[in-house]
């Protein structure tokens, strides 16, 4: 929605060991537009502060969900409205 | 087909009841409780907290039982998980399939479990005697059981 001015507004909620880390359980962030996938957003995510860089040091460790689906580190993350980071999952 | 995430307790049988009240096309039910040990690598275990994902986790239980639905002979199937504070003992997870045969209520029963375990956003932390808690690591077992159903 932002285009133009080179990023746009996500909202991040994170989980687990991610969300303490970070010290935070949701925000809202300007991305900007270079990052296009979700790798690109995890390595971006590691340079915003010392607990991002803590919590996503281990990109191998981290799952994402983009608008509440599983996605890989390929996927695109144009349109999201709301991306989720939290470890492998651990219920049952 | 019932997904639900909650904080109190559940009651098998009343739940059983809730399924099977009627049909006359159920001839089996198949049931898994999981439950939380009182013990984690030979430390007594103290309490144990689940997070989960708010507004995520019901999708993928839901998206998980559809699709047990649609591999098995299905009557009717439900999965309650608690969140929150649980103790040694609590109950943490029911899963009930109804089938008009055995092997598919018991299949989607296991069927179901391995999904959850993988996909649905759970996380366990454990509070032993040692203090602080500890985030349970996933289990690459979990991965290699939801694999098995891909061959068939």
């Amino acid at each position: 929605m932002t285009e133009t001015s080179g990023q746009r507004d996500i909202t991040f909620r994170y989980f687990a060991w991610v969300r303490e880390k970070i010290g935070r359980s949701e925000e809202r962030v300007s991305v900007p537009n270079s990052v296009k996938t979700v790798a690109d957003l995890v390595a971006w995510m590691q340079t915003r502060g010392d607990g991002y860089a803590d919590a996503f040091a281990k990109p191998a460790v981290i799952r994402t969900a983009i608008d509440h689906r599983h996605v890989q580190t390929t996927a695109l993350i144009d349109g999201a409205r709301e991306i989720g980071f939290f470890p492998p999952v651990t219920g049952g | 087909m019932a997904v639900f995430v909650q904080r109190a307790d559940f009651d098998v049988s009343a739940e059983i009841a809730k399924l099977t009240g009627g049909a006359t096309n159920i001839g089996a039910v198949a049931t898994f409780i999981g439950k939380v040990r009182g013990e984690t690598d030979g430390v007594a275990l103290q309490s144990m907290s689940l997070e989960h994902y708010p507004g995520m986790t019901e999708g993928e239980l839901a998206r998980i039982e559809a699709t047990a639905t649609q591999r098995f002979n299905l009557s009717a199937s439900c999965i309650i998980h608690r969140v929150g504070t649980l103790l040694p003992g609590d109950n943490i997870v029911l899963v009930i399939t109804c089938a008009p045969h055995r092997r598919d209520a018991l299949a989607a029963c296991d069927f179901l479990m391995d999904y959850l375990k993988t996909d649905a956003p759970f996380w366990k932390k454990e509070v032993t005697a040692r203090g602080d808690g500890a985030w349970v690591d996933a289990r690459t077992t979990d991965a290699s059981a939801r694999e098995r159903w891909s061959k068939f």
